[in-house]
């Protein structure tokens, strides 16, 4: 059977999630890679207000490709960029703004798993690179902001129905399913050194 | 005289199929690692990417939304041209708007993003000289996920083969999961500190099934493959029996007191295209480099 969850999310909604469970997302989704989480924290800073309440989201680390068609945007590809480039950024866009999701690919550092347990947020993983795949989630964009930034660069508001498959990479509680692969990689590589003579 | 106007159709048209249609040998070996894996999450993932694969050819839609920029080899041959940095440049334009390409190339300190993936020195071109009867124009779309991983290291001679084992072990151990895995490991051994870097990405050109000619350099090949997967980092590092799909190494002589070595690592959307173009105005598109 296939989980479907609505945004904007609750804290149970993420709460209830185990690592490694497929989930699917439907509702509005906002993205936002390094230019937006840089001027998204410089705005609250400032104590000015962003064109988005990120409260209760799904957040996208993605650039994605669109085209203008008359008035509308319409995605062509939208796949994950890599989230660890967030790292520096995550825990305090966490802390201030509450977003419930984070979606990308690659998982996320220590201190973002210890705010996403801390503020009750989840990592949907969805698979790098099969961006054409994610699109199909896509059905709309309904705007996007910070357009000055670029298009990849830009924040997105995309309407996604059945949007995934997601993994869930990191749950509420503290669990990392990118720390746990790190940990079996550390353990087996004694035997990569004596495989190469090392 | 081959003219600007052809080169520029050519460009554009390499830039459609790499960004929408993955080289055989790659596309194989993903459908290979899917049949070896046995874990639900890696088997997830390889599917996924075999189904977007489908898609983008089948849609001609560019398979990754991170259509990368565009690394040009081109062998001039014998052959006559007008302005052919021009028109590559042209062709980029242009391949931005038709292809789709999403405008990836800005300023480097500014980050300004002019849309339509030219600047200085972008794109970049590696001139070669041949004595074809054709001009070779490769493309190699180089996404950012993978060129964030790639490194380079100047061993001392002393630190010799295992120097070099080790820091390209290290070198994948560090990347995990961000450069979408399963990858492919581009190396580059001797020369110079540039000389290396631009090896290691040479030797992505190189169809993943094809050992280097040498046997020493193929047996190094195989060998850091067969280690590499051991690692069980897995597709998009979520764990698994397929981190590489493929190793190429390529070797330069270097100076009797340095040991550069640089890795340079494709994701699994190991884009590529190659075209030929003769003075009578005959295009073949092909699928490996000569």
């Amino acid at each position: 059977m296939e989980k479907i969850l609505f945004t904007p999310l609750s804290e149970k909604d993420v709460v209830d999630l185990n690592l490694g469970e497929v989930v699917y997302l439907t509702g509005t989704i906002y993205t936002a890679r390094d230019e937006a989480h840089l001027r998204a924290l410089e705005l609250y800073h400032e104590g000015k207000k962003t064109p988005v309440d990120f409260s209760s989201s799904a957040v996208f680390h993605c650039g994605p490709i669109a085209i203008k068609k008359g008035d509308a945007w319409e995605v062509v590809a939208a796949g994950p960029t890599t989230s660890t480039r967030m790292n520096n950024m995550e825990p305090e866009f966490i802390e201030k703004f509450h977003p419930r999701a984070i979606i990308g690919k690659g998982g996320m550092s220590a201190p973002t798993v210890e705010a996403m347990r801390k503020f009750g947020c989840v990592y949907l993983a969805i698979t790098g690179g099969a961006a054409v795949l994610a699109a199909k989630g896509i059905k709309k964009v309904s705007g996007v902001e910070w357009y000055d930034l670029g298009m990849p660069e830009a924040l997105w508001i995309f309407e996604a129905e059945k949007f995934g498959p997601l993994i869930v990479g990191i749950d509420a509680h503290g669990g990392s399913l990118f720390a746990q692969v790190d940990r079996d990689v550390e353990a087996i590589l004694p035997r990569v050194k004596a495989r190469l003579g090392l | 005289m081959i003219p600007d106007t052809l080169i520029k159709e050519t460009v554009i048209e390499l830039l459609r199929k790499a960004s929408t249609k993955l080289p055989t040998d790659v596309e194989e070996a993903l459908k290979k690692a899917f049949d070896a894996e046995e874990k639900d999450v890696a088997r997830m993932q390889l599917s996924a990417i075999i189904e977007n694969i489908r898609l983008a050819e089948q849609m001609s839609t560019p398979m990754c939304q991170d259509t990368g920029v565009p690394i040009f080899y081109v062998d001039m041959g014998k052959v006559k041209t007008e302005t052919i940095e021009k028109a590559i440049r042209d062709g980029v334009v242009e391949a931005t708007k038709v292809v789709p390409l999403r405008p990836n190339a800005v300023h480097p300190i500014s980050r300004k993003n002019p849309g339509d993936n030219v600047g200085r020195d972008m794109p970049y071109v590696n001139f070669s000289m041949s004595d074809h009867d054709y001009l070779e124009i490769t493309v190699m779309p180089k996404g950012a996920g993978s060129e964030n991983m790639s490194a380079l290291k100047m061993l001392t001679p002393s630190e010799g083969l295992k120097g070099i084992k080790s820091f390209i072990l290290d070198t994948i151990v560090k990347a995990g999961g961000k450069p979408c895995p399963p990858i492919i490991v581009g190396v580059g051994i001797g020369g110079s500190s540039d000389i290396a870097a631009k090896l290691a990405k040479k030797a992505l050109l190189r169809p993943i099934t094809e050992r280097h000619t040498e046997k020493e350099i193929a047996q190094l090949e195989t060998e850091l493959l067969e280690a590499l997967n051991m690692t069980g980092i897995g597709p998009m590092g979520l764990g698994g029996k397929t981190t590489v799909l493929g190793v190429n190494v390529e070797y330069a002589y270097c100076h009797t007191a340095s040991l550069p070595v640089a890795v340079n690592i494709q994701c699994w959307a190991g884009r590529r295209a190659t075209a030929r173009i003769y003075e009578n105005g005959k295009v073949e598109f092909v699928t490996q480099r000569s």
